[in-house]
């Protein structure tokens, strides 16, 4: 479903990805785990199209995205949640939602639209109670919620998740997890990008660990979850005193 | 003064109020996708009269105004894709330069074709000295023609941004633009919309007030200035302030003669912007949490 081969990418003039490569097949849950500033959301905006690819090859569905702009990513399938929520805090929760569906009116029409609206209500029923609320009225959960639902309303063939978990509650973030676990079960592709690894791991199948723009581990969720170097820096754990 | 007076006044004041509102609101329209002020949104206002009058010579009236508003509309979105369009992440004042190089331009440009002679459409109906009657106040059919198009164009706006999908496109981009674009929203397309909306309503404002002002190739600079205090005395991107800052403005305008000389007149406005600079940068309804996000 998607394939990166020795992408490079940054801001400006300093290059922040190195040579990085993964894969993503699809109904799989990938995440990208590793520390503030290794190059994850670099990552995830350049696969939407906001950086530009400098070089390297990025295949989703078999089709170079190399100089594809964001909107025309969305079309294709493949949505990215951005970090931070970045929801319409003017606009209704629901106005936010139809906005999300733009691409999915273009391609199948209006009713298809309102069934996806029915079925992003069904899995967010805060998001219908609060349907007529201005987004910037939101709990920072709900508004992660609605950014969610925003992204699924396309309904994509691949989406992005950039720090779903960012400055929430615990409960909150346990509530968002089960979200993406029921996308997993619905089948959906999930490319998830964390700082919260155990989380991530316990949901994922594969995980990549990403450290200054470099790959440097990967491997199934649970080998990742076991390995001694992946416990110590991301896991919190201190091996020492357990040995 | 008496209540007649009194009320001639107003209406003096509404008619110029409300084209002024009508500028603020075409600031406000591409200010509020792109960040930038348009100062040459007072040359729309002059294009819509001064190709509505060429239009005239040959085509009957409600014609030439729509040959008018398209061309202007043409020239907006001319403005965008040329000069705006293709410059990758331009600071806004960069932006507003450009703006004021564009309004020199269309200014010059319109002293070539079509002199310094001033021009007007004829009335609508009537002629100069038809005059309705309310209640001892007199009023020329042409104010009635004015308020009446611009308060339906106010009203369509707000329809148009609020319920069709479109309009909540130009909002979003307005809103978040980075969020539009992961929306699959065409965010270039909405800006050059922008400029195609205001550009479209400064020519009909143009057209419908022309009997009434006359029109000339350098009214834009005039209309630029008024609409600009317009624009912040309501709050930047407010309609609801633009409309009510340009009633206001209109009527002090019109009240101004009667306590200082007519020369004074157009002094009123950049007192009142400088006045609400000082005292409240944010406007009668801008929020001021959002002004201070704003870059400037």
């Amino acid at each position: 479903m998607l394939r990166i081969r020795n992408l490079e990418s940054g801001y400006g003039r300093l290059k922040v990805l190195r040579k990085l490569s993964l894969h993503v097949k699809q109904g799989e849950v990938v995440t990208i785990i590793g520390a503030n500033g290794a190059g994850k959301t670099t990552l995830l905006n350049t696969l939407a199209g906001l950086l530009r690819i400098w070089s390297g090859e990025v295949l989703f569905d078999g089709k170079d995205l190399m100089g594809i702009p964001s909107e025309k990513r969305v079309f294709m399938g493949a949505v990215l949640v951005p970090e931070g929520r970045q929801v319409f805090r003017t606009m209704s929760v629901e106005e936010n939602l139809i906005l999300g569906g733009v691409p999915l009116q273009k391609k199948e029409g209006r009713n298809a639209l309102m069934e996806e609206l029915e079925h992003v209500y069904s899995l967010f029923p805060i998001l219908r109670e609060r349907k007529d609320q201005f987004a910037g009225t939101l709990s920072g959960g709900e508004q992660q919620m609605l950014a969610i639902g925003r992204a699924l309303m396309s309904r994509p063939s691949l989406i992005m998740m950039d720090e779903p978990s960012m400055g929430l509650a615990p409960l909150i973030v346990k509530d968002i997890f089960s979200i993406i676990e029921k996308l997993r079960d619905e089948g959906k592709t999930v490319l998830l990008v964390e700082q919260n690894a155990r989380a991530a791991l316990g949901i994922a199948d594969r995980g990549y660990v990403l450290e200054t723009g470099r790959i440097i581990l990967q491997g199934d969720a649970e080998d990742l979850l076991a390995n001694r170097d992946v416990q110590r820096a991301y896991l919190g754990k201190d091996l020492d005193v357990e040995v | 003064m008496s209540l007649e007076l009194l009320l001639q006044y107003i209406v003096a004041g509404l008619t110029y109020g409300i084209i002024y509102a009508i500028v603020a609101i075409g600031f406000n329209i591409i200010y509020n996708t792109t960040g930038i002020i348009n100062f040459a949104q007072g040359e729309f206002v002059m294009l819509g009269g001064m190709i509505a009058v060429s239009f005239n010579a040959f085509l009957p009236l409600p014609l030439a105004i729509l040959g008018a508003v398209i061309i202007t509309m043409i020239t907006g979105a001319l403005m965008d894709i040329i000069f705006i369009r293709w410059l990758r992440s331009p600071s806004v004042l960069r932006m507003i330069i450009i703006t004021i190089g564009l309004s020199i331009l269309i200014r010059e440009v319109a002293l070539h074709i079509w002199g310094e002679s001033v021009r007007a459409l004829p009335y609508f109906t009537g002629n100069e000295i038809t005059s309705l009657s309310f209640g001892g106040v007199r009023v020329s059919p042409q104010v009635l023609w004015t308020v009446g198009v611009c308060s339906v164009m106010v009203a369509g706006l707000s329809l148009f941004f609020r319920y069709t999908m479109v309009g909540r496109k130009m909002r979003a981009t307005s809103d978040n633009r980075n969020a539009a674009l992961l929306c699959g929203i065409s965010t270039g397309n909405m800006v050059t919309l922008s400029f195609v909306l205001s550009a479209g309503i400064g020519a009909v404002a143009g057209c419908v007030v022309s009997p009434i002002t006359y029109t000339q190739y350098n009214i834009g600079t005039g209309l630029a200035i008024k609409g600009f205090t317009v624009a912040i005395l309501g709050g930047l991107g407010s309609s609801v302030g633009a409309v009510v800052g340009g009633l206001i403005l209109g009527i002090l305008e019109s009240f101004s003669i009667w306590v200082l000389p007519a020369a004074y007149k157009d002094a009123i406005a950049i007192a009142i912007l400088l006045l609400i600079l000082f005292l409240k940068p944010s406007g009668l309804f801008g929020k001021s949490d959002v002004m201070a996000l704003k870059e400037f």
